[in-house]
């Protein structure tokens, strides 16, 4: 099978754009173009992603200016279709502002900003990005935000759970989900969440650094891999 | 006009200075010429007191590709077409005034520095010097030669400093991270050190390292007359006027700071990122387009222009009334004295002017033509069609320099002198007992020194391993990205960060490294074990020690004592490069580091690269293998009383601070070769350095990295059980190998006639066992990892 095509959204002051690439061209053997955010025409490719960084400086708000760019109708459009759109950290951030999904990401609880491996519990291994993942399966994968911590209202957070929305939670390495594996203060220990047909991911933690042992570690890839695995079921 | 006194302290030129102004134009300088020669001739700019003694300093090797001090940084060709840039620059002013801005431009102007070569900046590294978190971290004590309560003795500060103390780091700390992460490069290492000499006179150093294809770098010469000067990146506003002539180059009484504070130049890392991508496509995609680029750093505007037209041998005209600008009503003195951020000097080929500018455009940065290259080595300032200063480029770009005469101030022997023979052993068992002060009996608390008795090592090595200046830095460390760009294959914490050359089989190894407190005491021994610590520290990660950049951090040059310790330092510098091959390829000097007549300790700081020919057979610190035999390589465990001069031990536990440093180099260059030879045959499962705390903080650590023990409780430590165990003797390396392989690394000593000594065997059972001391991982590593915390919260 051709490789998947991945469209790499580049806004101004995004930094994850080239490890995305690198990760899923050179490590993962896909086909991934970086894309500018004045690009309106994303129907030439499989999955979309929208990478870490600091669109527009995180100035007002995180992802709040970038949600406005003209790439954005594109990627509405890409997920009302039903493909592939995972949004990573800043991504995550912009998917949330342009209501793609539920909720906000709010200062992380310390104050500080935090970078560091953390642990992931895989609670929905139904998604494009998580099929090859055993229910439960925990994952180690690095976070780097000063923004992370996923804040819903009660109601909103309840029908997550309730529909299996929660992609994943930040654990222990055993997997059991505790307050001192949050490492920003998310509520219920939210990593990840989807959206309500579930092919739209957004994640804080940075899976596209955790794909090369050399790297300290590949659980990363699974989500890559994920990816393609989906495509190919369909195709 | 005859000048006044007041206008040239604004300027902070002397007398005599503005007289060989006259001299050399033949007429008097007007207002905006005098304040470009304040900039220039500033210490910052012009290195009037060092630059004679930067010449100590060897320059030249064989991958070196840049001639020190021509460009913005230095480079190494590391092979495959690929070289590596870097530089370290200092922000101690700004960052004393304003910690959070001071430390956030710091970063955002050694960037800049690394991609006006054209290189992507891949790794940061922070070198910091604070005044103490908390009190408590010595113990006052009634003998010694000393006056400040980090000598042992004296009076004890204020709360509030302790408070300023803290507020100057977390905010350093705060706005390194706050640019290095926007901007995507991760921050690897660096270190950070407390001591009361650093009160009020944090020193902040940041290094940047880049990589670029060697045929793409960029020279920051205004060459071709009739070429354009192009602006690009941030309007010009009032920020940052006087950074270079005033912050940096003389003492500001400390009350002066709110005043000052306009000063300090505020920081947009956004626009930046944009820049750097801008001139990055500028420089790898459409290099026929410019000649050169030129990062607008210290004293803005005046510098970037007649720098670039000095190296070039050019003239240049620039028209301040087409500079955007961020405020109405700027003179043009303000325009070419404001260090506003994020800006670069673009030297475009005639005719492609339009295509540079779509360029910026694509990248939503501004950018503008404010004048051109000429050939008549005159930089000619207009505003609009008035000329408002005409100088000769070489007449500004050459600062008189000055060589003094340096003394040693008369505490230097004092300090050199103290009796270490006559202190009591604090960690033997039984001889501590003998020889504890009156009234302290056996068990004492350490509030005693030399207490000695059971358990007293064990309580002595906790200590260190949460002394702030030995404890884990995790606490820094997380507030920065240190791993975009996917890298960094070793982080902050190791010996040496270990970053891979993708597309490549090579690795890089960074490192900074310098105790002021050594140089404090021995400014020659101190600036040569700096370097020789540097490169132990990237052999210790695998890699072979190859170039350095500088950051010399001093007092007031014009006082004899400072002077003295600048000169002896840097000789110390320049002979251990000599022995260990290591040229200095770029570097910075900071003077003027002292508030209230009293300097920091004189600290060099010694950036090192070193060179992997494969990533993967880089090493680690952390014991790998249950059974793996340990070794240090260059000594035997054994180490004379002497061996604790200047030490953590004698700081932390005495109180004290004295005595001889030593350092032989031929040896450390055998040991180095040893323990490089160690790792590429395969042989070594761990090596780490043997530094600050000595031999038993080192095992500790190594312990803890590993999650593992070590038995090496038969091991024979000598008359003083202290100086084996805390001591800090040089060119020491802990090695570990399999038992199999125990004869391989013997040969290899042996054949490089080096001492060695087995330091124990690796062990499952989380305890470490050295000697009297027998203590647990957990006890450890609750000591080590909330060190920082603890005095943060204390």
């Amino acid at each position: 099978m051709a490789p998947l095509r991945f469209a790499v959204v580049v806004f101004p002051g995004t930094w994850s754009d080239h490890d995305c690439q690198y990760s899923l061209a050179a490590v993962a053997g896909q086909d991934a173009r970086l894309v500018w955010h004045r690009e309106t025409d994303l129907s030439a490719y499989d999955c979309v992603v929208l990478p870490g960084g600091f669109s527009y400086g995180d100035y007002l708000r995180t992802g709040a200016i970038a949600r406005f760019s003209p790439v954005m109708e594109a990627v509405v459009r890409h997920a009302e279709a039903g493909k592939p759109v995972i949004g990573i950290c800043n991504g995550f951030q912009v998917l949330c502002e342009a209501h793609l999904l539920p909720g906000a990401l709010l200062r992380n609880e310390s104050l500080q900003y935090r970078c560091q491996w953390v642990h992931l519990r895989v609670e929905n291994t139904a998604t494009p990005f998580t099929n090859l993942c055993e229910p439960g399966q925990v994952l180690r994968i690095p976070i780097s935000h000063g923004e992370g911590r996923y804040f819903a209202d009660a109601q909103t957070l309840d029908a997550l759970e309730a529909q299996g929305r929660v992609a994943f939670r930040y654990c222990a390495p055993d997997g059991t989900v505790t307050p001192a594996a949050n490492p920003n203060g998310s509520e219920r220990n939210i990593a990840g969440i989807v959206n309500e047909i579930g092919n739209v991911l957004g994640m804080m933690p940075h899976p596209e650094r955790a794909c090369e042992p050399l790297m300290g570690g590949e659980d990363g890839l699974l989500l890559w891999r994920s990816a393609v695995e989906w495509a190919q079921v369909r195709a | 006009m005859p000048i006044d006194q007041p206008a040239l302290d604004v300027i902070a030129l002397s007398r005599s200075e503005y007289e060989l102004i006259v001299e050399k134009l033949g007429r008097e300088p007007n207002e905006v010429e005098l304040g470009m020669f304040g900039a220039l001739w500033s210490e910052h700019c012009g290195y009037k007191n060092s630059r004679p003694l930067l010449r100590l300093l060897p320059a030249e090797g064989p991958y070196v590709l840049t001639r020190r001090g021509e460009e913005n940084a230095g480079a190494v060709d590391i092979g495959g077409g690929i070289c590596v840039v870097m530089k370290i620059e200092s922000h101690n002013h700004p960052s004393a005034i304003e910690p959070y801005q001071g430390a956030a431009t710091g970063v955002g102007g050694i960037v800049r520095d690394i991609f006006a070569m054209g290189a992507r900046p891949i790794a940061l590294l922070d070198s910091l010097r604070f005044g103490p978190l908390a009190p408590g971290t010595h113990i006052p004590v009634a003998h010694g030669p000393s006056h400040e309560p980090a000598r042992g003795g004296g009076p004890e500060p204020r709360p509030e400093v302790y408070a300023h103390n803290r507020y100057l780091f977390e905010g350093v700390v705060a706005g390194i991270g706050g640019y290095g992460n926007c901007l995507g490069i991760p921050t690897v290492g660096g270190e950070v050190v407390f001591e009361h000499a650093y009160s009020a006179n944090p020193l902040v150093n940041a290094m940047c390292v880049g990589v670029a294809p060697a045929d793409k770098l960029i020279s920051a010469k205004a060459e071709g007359p009739g070429n354009t000067l192009m602006l690009a990146g941030a309007d010009t506003g009032r920020d940052g006027i006087h950074g270079a002539s005033g912050l940096a180059s003389r003492t500001d009484p400390h009350a002066r700071f709110e005043e000052l504070r306009p000063a300090v130049q505020v920081g947009n890392p956004f626009l930046e990122k944009m820049l750097l991508e801008a001139c990055l496509d500028l420089a790898h995609n459409h290099r026929d387009w410019i000649t050169g680029i030129q990062d607008f750093g210290a004293a803005g505007l005046t510098s970037a222009a007649v720098e670039s037209a000095a190296r070039a041998g050019t003239g240049i005209v620039i028209d301040v009334a087409q500079i955007p600008r961020r405020e109405e009503g700027m003179t043009p003195y303000e325009v070419m004295l404001s260090e506003s951020q994020e800006r670069m000097l673009i030297i475009v080929r005639k005719g492609h002017e339009p295509d540079v500018a779509a360029l910026f455009e694509r990248w939503e940065v501004p950018c503008a033509v404010i004048g051109h290259v000429t050939d008549d080595g005159t930089v000619r300032i207009l505003d609009g069609d008035r000329e408002v200063a005409a100088l000769p480029v070489d007449i500004l770009s050459e600062a008189p320099q000055y060589t003094r005469e340096g003394e040693p101030a008369p505490e230097l022997y004092d300090l050199q002198s103290l009796d270490l023979a006559s202190l009591p052993d604090s960690a033997s068992p039984g001889v501590g007992a003998l020889l504890a002060a009156p009234g302290a009996g056996v068990g004492a608390s350490l509030a005693a020194p030399g207490a000695g008795g059971q358990g007293a090592a064990n309580e002595i090595l906790l200590r260190l391993l949460a002394s702030p200046n030995i404890c884990s830095k995790r606490w820094v460390h997380r507030q920065y990205d240190q791993s975009v760009l996917s890298n960094t294959v070793e982080q902050a914490g190791s010996d040496a960060a270990v970053l891979r050359i993708k597309g490549t089989p090579y690795g890089i190894a960074l490192t900074t490294d310098g105790n002021g407190r050594y140089c404090h005491v021995d400014p020659y021994r101190g600036g040569a074990i700096a370097v020789a610590e540097a490169a132990r520290n990237v052999v210790c990660a695998g890699a072979r020690p190859v170039a350095v950049t500088d950051c010399l951090n001093f007092g007031n040059p014009e006082r004899p004592d400072v002077y003295f310790q600048m000169e002896a330092v840097i000789h110390g510098i320049a002979d251990a490069c000599n022995a260990l091959g290591t040229p200095v390829i770029s570097g910075n000097v900071s003077l003027y580091n002292e508030t209230g007549g009293r300097a920091v300790y004189p600290t060099p700081v010694i950036g090192m690269l070193g060179l992997l020919d494969d990533v993967t057979q880089r090493c680690g610190m952390a014991f790998a293998n249950d059974g793996d035999e340990v070794f240090l390589l260059g000594s035997l465990l054994e180490q004379p009383v002497a061996s604790l001069a200047a030490s953590e031990y004698l700081k932390e536990v005495h109180g004290l601070i004295g005595g001889r440093l030593e350092i032989d180099l031929a040896l450390e260059a055998r040991v180095q070769r040893a323990a490089l030879a160690a790792i590429h045959q395969g042989i070594a499962t761990a090596c780490h350095d043997c530094s600050d705390g000595g031999l038993a903080v080192a095992l500790a650590e190594m312990c803890l990295a590993g999650g593992r023990g070590l038995d090496a409780a038969t091991a024979v430590l000598g008359a003083r059980v202290d100086a084996a165990l805390f001591g800090e003797a040089q060119s020491r390396i802990i090695v570990a190998v399999p038992p199999d392989r125990r004869q391989a690394l013997a040969g290899i000593a042996q054949g490089m006639d080096l001492p060695f000594a087995y330091a124990g065997r690796v062990t499952p059972e989380p305890r470490l066992r050295l000697g009297p001391i027998d203590v647990s991982l957990d006890d450890m590593r609750d000591a080590y990892e909330g060190g920082l915390e603890r005095a943060l919260t204390s």
